[in-house]
């Protein structure tokens, strides 16, 4: 493994050429400073034709977005993006520009070279001389890398790019990996971008009566029963349905099994006082989560591949009982959007969103049905980002609808006193408030796709106009 | 004669601002303008032929508001539009 100390002279060691596959990822979020430092020097040095790989792109990332009014870009694979470069690609963006991909789904096509990777460019916090890696430690520590892993493993090349330069690391996060070159910087990214924005737990009462609702389904559903498995994302009433839980549990005295996925202060919590044996981590969404890996031995830190890779037998994904999830639009067919909002601008993408609602014995959506004059559920969906096959449940603060292919589920639920209507009724509710809407989106040109875990094309982007 | 502004650009609500006009006019802004955009207008142009007003113009910088909330505000309005008619 080779140090340096300058990108220039990195750079110019490299196999750079026209059309090659640079890879990021983005735990370091919207305070990375490694992509827009790395795409800023290939912009000088004029290579065109490139292919973009980063695992999600943030407002912040600035060097795609110049790299693509110089149409430099060929291709962008990612998982989640808004902003800028999001925008950008929904008003110019030319024919099959972006794919957007899962978690799972990203690990699988990287490991089975559907997506082979030239170079990875790897933020990492702390790095030690030998090319062991850690996100635990550092001026820009983000605890676990999940979603640098692959890169690590597969990439022809893969760098390093760190700004905490150690002697020695006990443990390195990436195993077995022949590391071709370290870059030691000043910075590499601004610790105050890197923890999520959004990991405050709801006291909206619109929240917490969804929350409370969500939490009453899972009861009646019989699914909180000791060693049980649960993921819930990191949004605000999914943490309240966490927060649900735990009061059931503590008074139940029911230990789970593991919580997985994108790990926050409320699951520490969990671990800690003993209500649930395991947590696998494959994204630190705050500061507490980045000790607890440190401190908790319990407290796996995992790669997607570990985490949802579909082709993986073993992953974790695939012995959740419950999944709580989040959603911008529903159809009467219980597909999901969380990619676009009803006109075509890209607000974010399926990250773990398909994976887990897959693999979950039950899925459930969370959501208010009105978002000021919106309806959540609606005939149609502008983007499928799941398919409704796999989603399960949908809880909001008007009623609850079973998918109808659970017939199971809705057989637990028949004497039970929560609100549970079809789909068709929820949206006649919503449309009571607000009105019919007309259907007049506009879809413009295609300009990407959406792909399942497996690879298949599950649905097409298309621009504004 | 000074322009009337009633409501907030809170989501879910809506900012209401009549004037007067040499003719009708109604400018709508909304997130939500091509599902309901037409459902603004018709609601917004009801009031003001309740109201028989033709010479203002009507300003709704909308932000999600249900139908309910754009009748209110914009009756406030034109009931404070109107009683500084009379003052001055």
């Amino acid at each position: 493994m080779k140090k340096y100390t300058n990108l220039t002279k990195l750079l110019n060691d490299l196999p750079l050429k026209d059309g090659m596959n640079l890879s990021f990822h983005h735990h370091l979020r919207n305070g990375d400073g490694v992509i827009n430092l790395v795409l800023e020097q290939i912009e000088i040095l004029g290579y065109k034709d490139l292919l973009l790989s980063p695992s999600a792109i943030f407002p912040s990332y600035t060097g795609i977005l110049k790299l693509l009014q110089q149409d430099r870009v060929k291709h962008i694979t990612t998982n989640y993006l808004n902003g800028p470069v999001a925008n950008f690609l929904a008003q110019h963006g030319k024919p099959s520009s972006l794919k957007m991909q899962t978690h799972g789904g990203r690990a699988r096509a990287i490991i089975e070279s559907e997506n082979k990777i030239d170079i990875a460019f790897i933020a990492a916090p702390c790095v030690d001389h030998k090319g062991r890696v850690s996100g635990l430690y550092g001026p820009s520590a983000c605890g676990s890398l999940g979603y640098a892993m692959e890169d690590l493993k597969h990439a022809s090349v893969k760098i390093l790019i760190t700004d905490h330069y150690v002697e020695h690391l006990d443990d390195s996060q990436v195993k077995d990996v022949d590391i071709d070159a370290v870059l030691v910087l000043d910075s590499i990214g601004d610790a105050r971008g890197i923890v999520s924005g959004t990991t405050t737990i709801t006291s909206d009462p619109i929240g917490v009566m969804i929350a409370k609702n969500a939490s009453k389904l899972i009861e009646t559903l019989g699914l909180i029963k000791p060693g049980f498995t649960f993921q819930s994302g990191a949004g605000g009433v999914s943490l309240r349905v966490t927060d649900f839980l735990k009061s059931y549990m503590e008074k139940h005295n029911i230990k789970a099994s593991y919580f997985s996925g994108g790990i926050t202060k409320y699951h520490v919590e969990m671990l800690e006082k003993g209500l649930v044996e395991k947590l696998y981590d494959v994204q630190c969404f705050d500061l507490d989560a980045i000790q607890s890996l440190k401190r908790n031995p319990q407290h796996y830190a995992i790669s997607a591949n570990d985490y949802a890779n579909p082709s993986n037998p073993n992953r974790v994904t695939k012995g959740l009982d419950i999944v709580i999830l989040g959603a911008t639009e529903v159809d009467i067919n219980f597909n999901v959007n969380v990619t676009t909002d009803s006109y075509n601008t890209i607000i974010g993408g399926s990250g773990g969103h398909a994976d887990t609602a897959s693999d979950a014995f039950v899925s459930i959506i969370v959501s208010p049905l009105l978002k000021a004059r919106t309806s959540v559920v609606k005939e149609h969906v502008n983007t499928i980002t799941t398919s409704g096959k796999h989603i399960d449940c949908i809880v909001t603060e008007r009623g609850i609808a079973i998918n109808p292919l659970r017939q199971d589920l809705l057989e637990k639920l028949k004497h039970s006193s929560l609100d549970i209507v079809s789909i068709e009724t929820l949206m006649e509710r919503a449309y009571s408030y607000t009105g019919v809407p007309e259907s007049t989106t506009y879809k413009g040109k295609p300009f990407g796709v959406v792909e399942d875990r497996d690879g298949t094309t599950i649905d097409t982007l298309h621009k504004k106009e | 004669m000074k322009s009337i502004v009633v409501g907030s650009l809170e989501s879910s609500d809506c900012l209401i601002t009549i004037s007067p006009h040499h003719t009708l006019e109604i400018v709508i802004e909304s997130p939500v303008y091509q599902s309901f955009g037409k459902q603004i207008e018709s609601v917004i142009q009801n009031i003001l032929n309740a109201f028989s007003l033709t010479h203002v113009k009507v300003y709704c910088q909308d932000k999600g508001a249900l139908d309910y909330t754009i009748e209110a505000r914009l009756i406030t309005a034109i009931e404070r539009f109107k009683e500084a008619e009379n003052e001055s």
